[in-house]
């Protein structure tokens, strides 16, 4: 495979990783935890989510996995988890590419030249 | 299907490329059909600007200017924030069809991500940090 498309294919696996991680509104709901609170541990986060401690270990390992989120070195209760967003870039591209829209653009171009050479 | 890095969009236009070119590089070319306004200085390098009665304006810099068959420029992903340089490219070509122009529009750039993304991930960014997140969840729930 070229090296361009190589390097295409590793960032879409990224975004589907993305948008994977995002469908899950716990999972939605610990990111926006990260985003606004900062770093936390998972005792942290089931504190102040109506989720188990269980279950938001297993969506952090999802989300490391992702690596939408980074656990910081720590004693095993005590790990803190930290937001990274740059796979969130890379899906926002992928979105931004899907959002621009040129047929829109494209038609008015094709009437407006109609509508002079009528003129 | 691969990232789409590239979008491609090809039309069939009933009038010649001299007329096409005209609507794709002079400001009232651009003002009727694209933006609501437009300023355009037609040469490698130089810049041009549309905008829009939302108030949305979008700075451009011309690439290539070789009438009547390539026209490029770049321009800011609207995505980004305003002082971040990275730009897609947006080329047309023109191609005599019969009496008519075959027009391509190709805008390349969608997949660039910054060398110190990684890096700045973990030193911050946690601003504005939490709209991005919210946007994309509702591009992911809109039915």
């Amino acid at each position: 495979m070229p090296p361009d498309l190589q390097q295409d294919a590793g960032l879409e696996a990224v975004a589907e990783q993305v948008f994977t991680a995002l469908a899950d509104p716990s999972r939605r709901a610990i990111l926006a935890a990260l985003a606004s609170g900062g770093p936390a541990t998972a005792t942290d986060l089931a504190g102040r989510l109506p989720i188990t401690r269980q279950a938001i270990a297993k969506h952090l390992a999802l989300l490391a996995q992702a690596g939408l989120v980074r656990a910081e070195p720590g004693e095993r209760r005590r790990v803190r988890y930290r937001l990274r967003s740059a796979p969130m870039k890379v899906a926002q591209q992928f979105l931004a590419a899907l959002a621009r829209d040129w047929d829109g653009p494209l038609g008015a171009l094709k009437e407006h030249l109609d509508r002079s050479a009528a003129g | 299907m691969g990232f789409p890095d590239r979008i491609e969009r090809t039309v069939e236009l009933a009038h010649p490329p001299g007329m096409v070119w005209a609507a794709l590089t002079t400001a009232e070319g651009l003002a009727a059909w694209f933006g609501d306004e437009a300023a355009i200085d037609l040469r490698p390098g130089g810049s041009a600007r549309m905008s829009w009665a939302s108030g949305y304006t979008v700075e451009m810099r011309v690439e290539r200017v070789e009438e009547p068959t390539v026209f490029g420029f770049t321009w800011h992903l609207e995505e980004l924030p305003e002082d971040d340089p990275r730009r897609t490219y947006v080329e047309f070509t023109l191609e005599p069809a019969g009496t008519g122009t075959r027009l391509t529009v190709v805008e390349t750039g969608f997949a660039q991500l910054p060398d110190d993304a990684y890096r700045k991930a973990y030193d911050g960014h946690v601003q504005g940090w939490a709209s991005e997140l919210g946007e994309l969840a509702e591009h992911l729930d809109a039915p």
